[in-house]
């Protein structure tokens, strides 16, 4: 058992590239998302509100594969343009954790005091010094952990991307599982999967408790 | 292409067979997690060193790798059909999440109850059963729930082991007529009908029993 590292192992990092693309892709996008969705929904408009709304239940509401799919095979019949599965993935995967991340973005802005914000508006700051200045760097140290957290669920879900053909670290496992077919070798090469995705996962692990340590650290509750 | 409401009445139904199959995994899913969520908490509070850092382990260890990759690997090294693969590995890797939330709970009974049940003379099992635990698990509820949810969206999954759920026949019915706008469309609809009355629910549940600290910073998809 766990005799043929040299030839498994290599196979499976052939598909790293491709699993850390559409992270990076992902998690952009899904950031971005989250700070626009999350402070929509905390606007005072009714229609921008509204918007968002719709678009974070939306995501949130329909699971993450059949968003993949949907951007994968039905969305290129919809539409006039081509787009490559890499983007279709991509996309699933920022819109699906960018709408769990704006909830993020919303709790931590909506968590900063109210007399923050009144204090702001009796020193006559505008509404943009008021976010700039005050709300969003406080609601900054609070959102930071939940991103973090948000990081590892979305390297997670870039394994989905196996089902829409992208050769990632999962996809190449499973070519290798069909020429291997013995038990210990299919073991072998799942467990050599399961090592790489947690090793690749372990940096967002120690950054997340780092930053949940420094959120709660020297700053008044009060 | 685009939509087709006579073939989408015409597919509706062989979609919707797979329904039973979607919330079977789901709650037999969940049914693990709540028990094995507990049982983790339990030995994670061991005292005996050695074996609380274990389970802290090979909960750091389920919690980041993906569950796709989980279900190949059970789904592989055991002969086990595939709908009990699918229940038994969901509900391990949720059972992690749900460790958290009973952490949570446990955490926030005050300390003097544990002092109380000392100065009683109660057996540590009677401190747990009678005193800890009755306190701990009411205000998780809505937490709870709100993994319910997840679990039902993460069903898709299966597919990839040859579970017979919405996602597959969706997937068989766009590979026989080419037509993939209507059954992925269908299947995330039926989602979204599912959970988001259930999550309205549980938001109503939140605000009626009111968060519990530091529940927000865990549950990143609560």
């Amino acid at each position: 058992m766990f005799t043929n590292i040299d030839t498994f192992l290599p196979y499976i990092l052939g598909g790293l590239t491709t699993t850390v693309q559409a992270f990076l892709f992902g998690a952009v996008l899904a950031y971005s998302i989250a700070i626009v969705a999350g402070l929509a929904r905390t606007s005072r408009l009714a229609i921008v509100r509204g918007v968002a709304t719709v678009f974070v239940e939306l995501f949130r509401g329909t699971s993450l594969l059949v968003q993949m799919f949907f951007f994968a095979f039905a969305f290129p019949a919809l539409m006039p343009f081509t787009m490559s599965t890499f983007i279709a993935g991509g996309l699933a995967l920022g819109l699906n954790y960018g709408a769990y991340a704006s909830e993020v973005v919303r709790g931590a802005v909506l968590a900063v005091p109210k007399g923050q914000k009144e204090a702001a508006i009796s020193l006559n700051m505008s509404k943009f010094q008021t976010m700039r200045r005050v709300v969003l760097p406080q609601a900054f140290r609070l959102m930071l952990p939940g991103l973090g957290n948000n990081a590892i669920e979305l390297l997670k879900g870039t394994s989905l991307v196996y089902f829409i053909s992208l050769a990632d670290m999962t996809f190449n496992a499973n070519i290798l599982r069909s020429s291997n077919t013995s038990l210990v070798s299919q073991v072998e090469i799942y467990t050599y999967l399961l090592l790489v995705y947690f090793v690749l996962a372990l940096p967002l692990v120690f950054l997340t408790r780092w930053l949940e340590k420094r959120a709660s650290k020297g700053v008044s509750t009060a | 292409m685009t939509w087709d409401w006579a073939f989408a009445f015409e597919i509706f139904p062989r979609i919707l067979q797979g329904v039973g199959v979607t919330i079977g995994a789901t709650f037999s899913a969940f049914a693990i997690s709540l028990t094995l969520g507990l049982v983790l908490t339990l030995l994670r509070r061991s005292s005996f060193k050695p074996l609380s850092l274990t389970i802290a382990g090979i909960i750091e260890f389920i919690r980041v790798t993906p569950p796709l990759v989980q279900l190949f690997f059970v789904y592989f090294a055991f002969d086990m059909g595939p709908f009990l693969t699918g229940a038994i590995v969901l509900g391990v890797h949720y059972s992690t999440y749900v460790s958290e939330v009973y952490r949570s709970g446990i955490n926030s009974v005050p300390k003097s109850q544990w002092e109380a049940s000392r100065a009683l003379n109660f057996s540590p099992v009677q401190t747990w059963r009678k005193v800890v635990l009755p306190q701990a698990i009411p205000p998780i509820i809505p937490m709870l729930g709100n993994y319910l949810i997840i679990l039902f969206k993460e069903t898709p999954l299966l597919m990839g082991i040859y579970v017979t759920e919405m996602m597959m026949i969706a997937r068989s019915i766009g590979a026989e007529t080419y037509r993939f706008l209507e059954p992925i469309t269908i299947v995330g609809f039926i989602f979204l009908v599912l959970s988001y009355p259930c999550a309205l629910f549980i938001r109503y549940l939140e605000r009626k029993s009111g968060q519990i600290p530091g529940s927000a910073e865990k549950g990143v998809k609560a």
